[in-house]
C-alpha cells in the first residue's frame, strides 16, 4: 500500500470529492465524502477512477476541452475547479485508472466543508474509492465531526482489519460493509482478492455491534455465485441487521468487464428472488435496492 | 373585436372563468382612482405592476376569516347555526366559504382545518370521518375552482391532519394548498415525516416557519394563497409589486440605483397603496356592510398592505453588469451582497412609512416576496429566488434563501425539486427543513419530478390539466393557464433537481 503511510506525514489525504447532500449513503441526510484509491480492482467498478491516484503522466491536460488540467513546473497535474466543466473526459483517457480531480485535503479543510453541511446533516459518511486506507485521517476527521454532534459512518470493501486496529470503530457509529463474493474463485475473479478478511470483517462487526448494513450487488446469469454470496451473509447476519441487494448497472463499468458481467442490468424480479431467500434464512432485514 | 367578445368566444375558459373575466373588463371602465403621472410612467415601463388587482378594489385581496368565532357562534347573515357534528361542520364550511371574497373572488383561506374539525372527528369513526372529509375536500377542489385556496394545520399531530394527508395523496387535487406550520418542537417528527411524504407526492402540504411567523404576527397568523402570512380576523388589503429589474433600467451605477431610482420607485408604489387602502376602507362598502365585517369574522384594524417585490436577481445582474446568470445573483457573493442592501433599503424605507390603517400593524405596510405571474417571462425571478436553470446545488441554495427570507412577513418561499429516490427517504429531507428554519428559511416546498401535481412557482397545477388548454380543450380550475404561461414563459417547471448524491462535481 504505497499510500497509507502518507498521512502521518503529510497530514492530508488524497479526497475525489465531498457531496454535501446525500439520501443514499446511510441514514438521514448525509455529508459524503469520497477518498481517492482502493486495494480492489473490482470488475463491475462504476467509478473506476477512483481506484489509483494521478501519476501526474499527464495525458489528461491536452484533452481538457476548457483548458482546466495543466502541468506546474514541478511536473504535477494541476485541477482548476473554476475552469471544470465536468464533462470526465480526463477520466475516460487516464491510462491509469486514475483522477486528476483529486483534492489533497487536510483534516481541517475537509472539516470546513463538513462545518457548512452541519446544520442540514444527521452526519457524515466516508467512503470511496476506499477510505480506511486513510485509517489515521479518518480518526481525527470522526473526532471532530462527532464534537459537533454528528454521527459518523465508515463504507468499506472490507479490505481492512477492524478487530487489529478498532480505534476508528471507536469514533464512529458503524460500518457498511460490501460483501461481494464469498466463493474464493470467484471472489479472486470478482475483486482480485480472497474473501477471508471481508468475511473476517462481517463477523467482527458484528460482533461488536457496528454493522450498520451490508450491501451485495447481484449479476445478472449468475445464480451460482450470487446464491452463495447471498446465502453466506444471511446465514452471518441477523434479523434486524440492514442487507441491501443491489442489481448489477453496466453503467460506468470498463468496456473490456462489460464483455464478461453483462450489458444490461439484473431485472428486479431475479434481485427479489434473492431477497426471499435471504429473509428464508433469516436475514429478515434484508432488501433490494 | 371588443374585449368582451374575445372573452365570450374563447374555447378555453369555462361559464364562470368568462364570468369573472367580463366582471374585471366592467371595472376597468371606471376611473375614479387617480395616481401621479409619475406613477403611470413607471406602471408603463413595467418597473411598478398592479398584479391586475384591478381599478376600483371592492373588497381586500385577501380575507381570513375567523373560523373559530364562526363554529363558536354561528353566522347571522346566512343564518348557521354552531356545528353541533362533524357534517354539520363540514356543512358550514362549504356553505360558508362560497360568501368569502378576495381577490380571485375564491377564499384564499379555508381555516387551520384539523384544529377546527379535530373536537368532531375524533367523536366519529375514523372511517366515516375520512370519507366524509373526503367528499368535503372534493366539494372544495369543484366549488373553489382556483389554486390559490388555501388550507393550514399543524404545528400539532391529530387524528384530522393524518386524515387529511391521507385524502390528499390518495385524491391528488390541485386544489387546495396546503401548509404545514411546522416547529420542530410543536410537531413530532413521525407527522413531520408523514408530511414530507406527501409533500413529495403531491407537491403539498408546504411546510411554514412557524416560530418565525408567530414572532411576527403572534399565534392567530394565516398562510393563506400562495404563502402569504395574514393574520386571521384580517388580511391583506393590496399587493402591488416593485419589478426591480425594470426599476433598475434607468440607474446609472449602483449608487443612484441605491439613493434614488430605487426610493423613488419605492415611493410611487407607497403612493398606490395608501390611495387603494383608503379607498377600500372609506369608498368601498366591504367594511362597513358586508357580514364579514359585522359579525366580526374579519377586523379592518388587522388588515396590512403587502409591499411586494420581484426580481430581485436580475436587479442585481443587471447593476453589476453581469451578462451569465450561472454567475449572477444566487452564486456570486457581490451580487448576493448588492441584494441585501437593496432589501435593507426596501425594508427601511417602507417601515418609515406611516401607512393608513393597519392599526394592527403600527400602520405599517409589510414586505412581500411576490412569487411572479405567469407574463414575467425570465425578465423577473420570483421575490428573491435564484433564476431557474441556475440554481447552484441545495446547499448554497438554501444558504442564499436564509439571508433574505426574514425580510418577508407577509410571505416568500422556495421550491425544491427531488429526484425519485427520495420518496424512499423523508428523513433525508426533514434535516434539511430543521437546519434551515433554524437558519432563516420561512418556507420550504418541494415536490417530486415525475408528479402530476406541480408547484409552479407558489400555487398547484396539474400537469395533465395545463395539456387540456394546450389541446384547446376547458379547464375548471382558474389557475392552470397561469401555470401554461408561467412554464411557457418562465420555465417555471424547469427548476433543478436535487438528486440522491448531489454535488457539484
Amino acid at each position: 500500500m504505497p499510500w497509507t503511510g502518507v498521512y502521518s506525514i503529510m497530514k492530508t489525504a488524497p479526497v475525489n470529492r465531498i457531496i454535501p447532500f446525500s439520501n443514499v449513503d446511510g441514514p438521514g441526510n448525509r455529508c459524503a465524502v469520497f477518498f481517492q484509491g482502493c486495494p480492489f480492482n473490482c470488475l463491475f467498478c462504476h467509478n473506476p477512477e477512483t481506484i489509483h491516484l494521478c501519476r501526474h503522466c499527464g495525458t489528461c491536460v491536452s484533452s481538457c476541452p476548457t483548458g482546466a488540467l495543466s502541468l506546474s513546473p514541478e511536473g504535477t497535474v494541476v485541477w482548476n475547479k473554476a475552469a471544470c466543466v465536468q464533462c470526465d473526459t480526463c477520466l475516460k483517457v487516464c491510462p491509469h485508472g486514475a483522477s486528476p480531480r483529486v483534492r489533497w485535503m487536510s483534516v481541517e479543510e475537509v472539516m470546513a466543508e463538513i462545518r457548512r453541511c452541519a446544520p442540514y446533516i444527521n452526519g457524515v459518511t466516508t467512503s470511496g474509492g476506499e477510505c480506511t486506507l486513510y485509517n489515521e485521517f479518518l480518526i481525527d476527521l470522526f473526532t471532530q465531526v462527532r464534537g459537533l454532534g454528528k454521527t459518523c459512518l465508515i463504507d468499506s470493501n472490507g479490505s481492512f482489519d477492524f478487530e487489529k486496529d478498532p480505534r476508528v470503530l471507536a469514533v464512529s457509529e458503524g460500518v457498511m460493509l460490501d460483501v461481494k463474493a464469498t466463493e474464493p474463485d470467484w471472489s479472486r475473479r470478482l475483486i482480485g482478492r480472497d474473501p477471508d478478511l471481508v468475511l473476517k470483517n462481517l463477523s467482527y462487526l458484528l460482533s461488536v455491534g457496528k454493522l450498520y448494513e451490508v450491501r451485495t450487488v447481484l449479476f445478472p446469469g449468475r445464480d451460482k455465485e450470487n446464491e452463495e454470496t447471498v446465502r453466506t451473509v444471511s446465514e452471518r447476519i441477523l434479523p434486524d441487521t440492514r442487507y441491501k441487494l443491489i442489481r448489477y448497472r453496466p453503467y460506468g463499468v470498463r468496456e473490456k468487464y462489460k464483455q464478461e458481467l453483462g450489458k444490461t442490468e439484473a431485472e428486479l424480479s431475479y434481485a427479489e428472488h434473492f431477497v426471499e431467500l435471504a429473509h428464508s434464512l433469516g436475514a429478515k432485514s434484508a432488501f433490494v435496492l | 373585436m371588443s374585449e368582451a367578445l374575445k372573452i365570450i368566444q374563447d374555447p378555453t375558459l369555462t361559464y364562470k372563468q368568462e364570468l369573472l373575466a367580463l366582471a374585471r373588463l366592467g371595472e376597468s371602465t371606471d376611473d375614479t382612482l387617480r395616481y401621479s403621472d409619475a406613477y403611470y410612467e413607471a406602471k408603463k415601463k413595467g418597473a411598478l405592476c398592479d398584479l391586475n388587482e384591478g381599478v376600483m378594489p371592492y373588497r381586500p385581496r385577501y380575507i381570513c376569516p375567523d373560523y373559530e368565532l364562526l363554529f363558536k357562534k354561528g353566522c347571522r347573515f346566512l343564518e348557521l347555526d354552531p356545528p353541533k357534528d362533524l357534517l354539520e361542520a363540514l356543512n358550514v364550511l362549504e356553505i360558508f366559504y362560497c360568501h368569502v371574497p378576495s381577490i380571485t373572488s375564491f377564499p384564499v383561506y379555508l381555516g387551520d382545518l384539523d384544529k377546527l374539525l379535530e373536537p368532531f372527528v375524533i367523536r366519529e369513526d375514523r372511517a366515516f370521518a375520512k370519507k366524509v372529509i373526503g367528499l368535503f375536500l372534493r366539494n372544495i377542489d369543484k366549488v373553489q375552482t382556483d389554486s390559490f385556496v388555501h388550507a393550514d394545520i399543524g404545528p400539532e399531530d391529530t387524528v384530522t391532519g393524518r386524515i387529511l394527508l391521507e385524502l390528499t395523496e390518495e385524491m391528488q387535487l390541485a386544489v387546495p394548498n396546503l401548509t404545514l406550520r411546522y416547529d420542530p418542537e410543536l410537531t413530532s417528527d413521525d407527522f413531520a415525516l408523514a408530511c414530507v411524504r406527501c409533500m413529495l407526492k403531491t407537491a403539498k402540504p408546504s411546510f411554514a416557519n412557524h416560530r418565525m411567523f408567530v414572532k411576527e404576527w403572534g399565534e392567530r397568523y394565516a398562510i393563506a394563497s400562495c404563502y402569504n402570512g395574514l393574520s386571521i380576523a384580517g388580511g391583506g388589503f393590496t399587493l402591488p409589486r416593485l419589478r426591480l429589474y425594470e426599476c433598475s433600467l434607468d440607474a446609472k451605477d449602483v449608487d443612484d440605483f441605491l439613493n434614488r431610482e430605487l426610493p423613488r420607485h419605492i415611493d410611487l408604489q407607497l403612493e398606490y397603496m395608501d390611495k387603494r387602502v383608503k379607498f377600500i376602507v372609506e369608498e368601498s362598502t366591504f367594511f362597513k356592510t358586508n357580514f364579514l365585517v359585522t359579525e366580526d369574522f374579519v377586523k379592518q384594524e388587522n388588515f396590512t398592505g403587502m409591499f411586494g417585490v420581484v426580481g430581485l436577481a436580475e436587479c442585481c445582474n443587471h447593476l453589476l453588469g453581469i451578462t451569465d446568470k450561472k454567475k449572477g445573483f444566487g452564486m456570486n457573493e457581490e451580487a448576493t451582497r448588492l441584494g441585501l442592501k437593496i432589501m435593507d433599503v426596501i425594508r427601511d424605507r417602507v417601515a418609515a412609512h406611516v401607512a393608513p390603517y393597519c392599526d394592527a400593524y403600527d400602520h405599517r405596510y409589510r414586505l412581500h416576496a411576490q412569487v411572479g405571474i405567469d407574463s414575467d417571462g425570465m425578465d423577473d425571478s420570483p421575490g428573491t429566488r435564484i433564476p431557474i436553470g441556475v440554481e447552484p446545488t441545495m446547499l448554497e441554495q438554501l444558504e442564499v434563501n436564509e439571508l433574505f427570507h426574514p425580510y418577508f412577513p407577509t410571505g416568500t418561499g422556495d421550491i425544491f425539486k427531488f429526484e425519485e429516490t427520495y420518496l424512499n427517504t423523508p428523513e433525508a429531507i426533514l434535516p434539511i427543513i430543521k437546519g434551515s428554519f433554524e437558519r432563516g428559511l420561512r418556507y420550504f416546498s418541494g415536490y417530486l419530478e415525475n408528479n402530476d401535481v406541480v408547484r409552479v412557482t407558489g400555487y398547484l397545477v396539474k400537469k395533465s390539466e395545463i395539456e387540456k388548454l394546450r389541446q384547446g380543450k376547458q379547464s375548471v380550475n382558474n389557475v392552470t393557464v397561469f401555470g401554461k404561461g408561467a412554464q411557457d414563459g418562465g420555465h417555471a417547471l424547469d427548476r433543478r433537481v436535487q438528486h440522491h448524491e448531489d454535488s457539484a462535481r
